[in-house]
């Protein structure tokens, strides 16, 4: 049996990056884990995006005095990643203090309380009676 | 059930992602902007390093709004978090231990030459305003975390970002008037990989290194600040 | 060249599981490090040198220093499941709402 090609190899890892980010972002309980599953799912896609530029043999695309010698990598996917990621970490910085602000108004973190606190709050702003409560227990709920 | 359907989500997502990449033109040349890059981009902008030409040159209106989406998020944070901030009579983080504070006093110096130098070479070698103002961020902010009592001061931030903003955007406005073009290159091009070349790269990338520093210095000390919740 | 690559995709995989799999959060934030400086190699061995500074700097110095900032000021500093959910300390609301 061959090896897989290494552009193989590098775009199976990526790929895997971002499923496993994507299935952490929909699976998490608690939100400090969404939000690095956010960021292992921003890894792999910034991953792919570099892998576009890449090919094997080719040199990195800076010029150090001589005329370069053979074929260079695509200086342009390296670009925008280059600023995706600086963004990326103001975007992981604003999801943390929405996470702290989250934990100020609810006390907790944790997705499926806070599921249930939203639904007693919509309730509430609705004007139904709390969920199972002895004067109305077969309201009809929007939610 | 529903850890079974996200599940069946990722897994059918990875499938269809592993079966594009054998239609994937790996190992391909670059594409036709990128072979453009390449071929004329030294020439044109006078950087050694061509991911800083297309960074500040080919796309550097595109990059003003990347610093602006970086100051965005840093005032929602200040603005989420404004009102949180610690009451002064409040308990502070306990000082740092020995090694924690001798260590941030030995390499507060040495991370702002390393953080000014990728800044400074950032058109010859790899690094450039985004990584050396990563660099200078942390250095101001390691002291913070032995000393959590001592603050940056917000002010002070606010005006090196701004008048870095200024400047990145002025160069810009001046290249539109002498060129026609925003962002144009100006000044001379001077020799290949030579410290004074690439024209207004350097400078621009200056401004990129101070505002993205100043803006990551106080989202962290916004953090840091922050009163702990629920205590 | 090609076993060095393997290795470094394979520690980066493995990471990004560990990521959602430990129970303990501080452990997390310490692997999605990992998995940033594992990035930042394959950085290099893909000829982006720009990219694997950048990622070296941010990912797995300044997000991390984030993060765990941020575990702090939930008060998730010890080294216990943070799975469970935690007994109600704060009835919400009050001035700050």
């Amino acid at each position: 049996m061959s090896l897989p090609p290494l552009e193989i190899v590098l775009y199976a890892g990526a790929v895997s990056l971002l499923i496993i980010g994507l299935a952490g972002l929909v699976m998490s309980e608690h939100l400090v884990r969404l939000v690095l599953a956010l960021g292992v799912a921003e890894a792999g896609g910034n991953l792919l995006l570099v892998l576009t530029g890449f090919r094997q043999g080719a040199v990195a695309p800076i010029l150090l005095g001589a005329a370069p010698s053979g074929p260079m990598v695509d200086p342009i996917p390296q670009a925008l990643v280059l600023t995706a990621i600086v963004i990326g970490v103001g975007v992981q910085a604003l999801a943390l203090a929405l996470v702290l602000r989250v934990r100020r108004a609810y006390g907790t973190v944790h997705m499926s309380a806070l599921r249930a606190r939203l639904v007693e709050d919509l309730d509430e702003a609705a004007g139904l009676p709390p969920e199972g409560s002895r004067e109305a227990p077969g309201v009809e709920r929007p939610v | 059930m529903r850890n079974f359907t996200s599940l069946l989500f990722a897994g059918g997502l990875g499938f269809f992602l592993l079966v594009l990449a054998a239609d994937l033109p790996l190992g391909a040349p670059p594409m036709l902007a990128g072979q453009g890059v390449l071929a004329e981009g030294a020439a044109a902008t006078g950087a050694a390093n061509l991911v800083t030409a297309v960074v500040l040159a080919y796309r550097g209106i595109d990059t003003l709004g990347e610093l602006s989406i970086l100051f965005a998020a840093a005032a929602g944070v200040g603005l989420v978090l404004g009102r949180a901030r610690r009451r002064p009579d409040a308990e502070a983080d306990p000082e740092g231990g020995f090694i924690l504070l001798a260590a941030a006093d030995l390499l507060f110096p040495l991370l702002v030459i390393v953080g000014l130098y990728i800044v400074l070479h950032g058109h010859l070698t790899p690094g450039g305003g985004f990584q050396g103002g990563v660099v200078l961020a942390a250095a101001f902010f390691l002291p913070l975390l032995g000393r959590p009592r001592n603050a940056l001061d917000h002010a002070v931030i606010g005006w090196i970002e701004g008048l870095a903003g200024a400047v990145f955007v002025g160069i810009g406005l001046w290249a539109l008037a002498a060129r026609g073009e925003f962002l144009a290159p100006l000044l001379g091009k001077g020799t290949l990989g030579a410290l004074f070349s690439a024209g207004t790269l350097p400078l621009l990338y200056i401004a990129v290194g101070l505002k993205v520093g100043a803006e990551i210095a106080g989202l962290m000390s916004t953090l840091q600040e922050t009163e702990a919740a629920g205590s | 060249m090609y076993w060095i690559t393997v290795l470094v995709v394979a520690v980066m995989v493995l990471s990004a599981l560990a990521v959602l799999l430990l129970p303990n959060l501080l452990a997390a934030v310490a692997a999605s490090s990992v998995v940033s400086l594992a990035l930042s190699v394959v950085f290099v061995i893909v000829r982006a040198p720009d990219v694997a500074m950048t990622e070296a700097a941010v990912g797995a110095g300044l997000s991390g220093v984030i993060l765990v900032l941020a575990l702090r000021r939930l008060g998730l500093w010890g080294l216990g499941d943070d799975n469970r959910p935690q007994p109600e300390r704060f009835s919400g609301t009050g001035d700050d709402a």
